[in-house]
């Protein structure tokens, strides 16, 4: 059991990663005079309402304005802000994406994206709100970072890290819960750049580590959901399974791609995002760019536009909850 | 056109129709009650007191409104009013927002401003095709904040498209809070009359006699798009909700729907 370095029995305890944004967003507000947080009417969607009191004159409502946020962003930049620009995450990358090409990561200006309620995992609301290309569009820009904390204790860690560090970023967080997975036990330390391996049942007990059946490389909510499926994998089916936290989506990490896919029969990749362009795609780009001629298999939304549904019923659906995941798995390899 | 009705059957048409939208809400747990409850009146101008002829186009720029129009579109036939029943739900015909796979609908939105933009791209196209039907096109004033609104506007009165009927739901709210204080939309008026606009004031948006008033002399305008800019309340015919801004985007509870449908019955 050593092995699988995170706790995983009976109900997990869950939290947004769009709260914990929210929370250190306040936290390191009062560290740093220099953050500034720019809203689109979304403050109690996207958490940043507790910033605007705390720090009403570093506040600013654009209104439903998304372009004009971003534009505004690039300009507190130029003069050495730290803004957050935070909305929907289809409103923060897709309406002004040619504003963040142009004007942000053009001349690489310190501007934080926050896109929060990504994938299907937005539910009600449906298609037009669940941005499922938002990763595929901000992976594209040259001096963008993108990154997806899988937990709240990921969350907070990866604000320190933002704020530390120099140059656009996109950070996409979530409407709903997802579990916590890293604890006092089992901390977590973000860097960018870093995969970060959750469970690994093919460890065997010698030096070098042992072949497993299946690499899964998740991001989001389906780390989580991935991590449910492999541990039942090893238990139930006796399969060897290894999982890595995707956190940082960008830069990618290219030696724990190949280290994973050079132990495994096959590799999966899950992310609540369109196989077009995510996580799978980039993973894809680094196994064939080394030439490893690995099986890829991967989990998404195919190259669809998501639905109205409760979340859980969508998770259903599209196979990403822990069940879902699991069978995809288990067909697999 | 469908025979007249009265004032009082256009407002007991409206009052079934916030209830069915309302319940609809309410089953789906979700959904945007307030913004629902303010357009009513006027699209129920368009559709049942003869302002919009059956070939027209109604289009929600505000989508998140859909549930006013879906409960009129069932309530026509378009589709079956169980479909209602099932909005907001894992593979049901009703989206959180508007698409063009429900019958009725003509343009997908729900990100605001764009559906203003397609609506004068229709109204280029009937132009061009000779055709004489009108457009009309409902956006919020929180909505108006958005760039592509006022490059719609610009054009519009540019190709001098009168055959473009926007309604401006005016309910002085938004989400974060009053429109003036998260984002000064106004003056609207003068914005749109100084965009080349014909603007119509309605004074009380809930009003029948002026919203058909206002919708028969935009009808008529042979030069310039319209403007109707009505003033409404956020949340209407729902007391406990009206001009409340915490209703923007919650359903009712079972209990709140209770008391709404007695409300709205006695009406
Ligand atoms: C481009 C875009 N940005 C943000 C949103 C989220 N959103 C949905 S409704 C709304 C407020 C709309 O206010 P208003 O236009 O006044 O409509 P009301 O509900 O008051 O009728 C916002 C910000 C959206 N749907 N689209
Ligand atoms: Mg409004």
């Amino acid at each position: 059991m050593a092995n699988y370095h995170i706790k995983l029995e009976g109900e997990l305890e869950k939290q947004a990663t769009r709260k914990s944004f929210g929370e250190a967003l306040v936290k390191l507000g009062a560290k740093r005079e220099g953050i500034v947080v720019l809203d689109a009417d979304l403050s109690c969607s996207v958490q940043t309402a507790k910033f605007a009191a705390e720090f009403p004159e570093r506040h600013f409502n654009m209104g439903i304005a998304e372009q004009n946020m971003l534009g505004a962003a690039a300009g507190f930049a130029t003069r050495g802000k730290i803004p957050f620009a935070c909305t929907f995450s289809v409103f923060a990358t897709g309406r002004p994406w040619e504003i963040i090409r142009n004007s942000i990561c053009y001349p690489n200006l310190n501007v934080k994206i926050l896109g929060s309620h990504a994938g299907v995992l937005t539910g009600e609301d449906g298609a037009s709100h669940q941005a499922l290309e938002d990763i595929a569009i901000m992976r594209a820009l040259p001096n963008m970072k993108v990154v997806q904390p899988a937990d709240h204790v990921e969350a907070l860690s990866v604000m320190e890290k933002i704020v530390d560090d120099y140059g656009p970023t996109y950070l996409r967080v979530l409407r709903q819960g997802t579990p916590l997975l890293y604890s006092d036990e089992r901390p977590c330390n973000f860097e960018f750049g870093k995969a970060d391996v959750l469970f690994d049942s093919g460890k065997g007990s010698g030096s070098k580590p042992g072949k497993v059946d299946l690499c899964v490389f998740a991001t989001g909510a389906l780390v989580g959901s991935s991590l449910e499926a492999a541990l039942k994998l090893t238990e139930e089916d006796g399969k060897k399974v290894l999982v890595y936290n995707m956190s940082s989506l960008k830069p990618i990490d290219e030696d724990a791609i190949l280290e994973g896919a050079g132990r495994a029969k096959v590799c999966v990749a899950a992310e609540d995002h369109n196989t077009i362009g995510g996580l799978g795609s980039a993973v894809a780009d680094v196994l064939a760019g080394e030439g490893v001629g690995v099986r890829l298999v991967k989990i998404g939304v195919k190259d669809a536009f998501g639905e109205s549904g409760k979340p859980a019923d969508l998770y259903k659906k599209y196979g990403f909850d822990a069940e879902g995941v699991y069978k995809s798995l288990r067909s697999t390899g | 056109m469908a025979k007249e009705l009265s004032i009082k059957d256009l407002e007991k048409k409206a009052s079934e129709l916030r209830i069915a939208a309302l319940k609809a809400i309410s089953k789906a747990g979700s959904g945007h009650t307030g913004s629902s409850m303010s357009l009513m009146d006027a699209l129920v101008t368009l559709y049942y007191a003869g302002g919009a002829e059956e070939e027209d186009y109604v289009i929600l720029s505000k989508g998140h409104g859909a549930p006013a129009q879906y409960a009129i579109l069932a309530d026509k036939g378009f589709f079956d009013k169980s479909e209602l029943d099932h909005l907001r739900q894992a593979g049901a015909l009703l989206q959180g927002h508007p698409v063009v796979k429900i019958p009725g609908i003509a343009v997908s939105t729900g990100s605001l401003g764009q559906g203003f933009s397609v609506a004068h791209g229709i109204a280029l196209s009937l132009k061009l095709d000779k055709e004489n039907q009108k457009v009309f096109v409902v956006l919020g004033d929180g909505e108006l904040q958005e760039g592509i609104v006022w490059e719609t506007a610009m054009s519009a009165a540019h190709y001098m498209s009168n055959n473009l009927i926007a309604i401006v739901d005016n309910n002085g709210l938004q989400i974060d809070g009053s429109c003036k204080k998260v984002m000064n939309v106004q003056p609207i008026r003068d914005k749109f009359v100084a965009f080349g606009w014909r603007v119509i004031e309605v004074v009380d948006g809930h009003d029948f006699e002026e919203l058909i008033d206002a919708v028969r002399r935009a009808r008529a305008e042979e030069r310039k798009p319209v403007c109707i800019w009505c003033h409404t309340v956020k949340g209407k015919g729902v007391p406990f909700a009206e001009n409340k801004v915490e209703y923007h985007g919650v359903a009712l509870s079972e209990e709140e729907m209770k008391v709404a449908e007695a409300e709205l019955k006695c009406n």
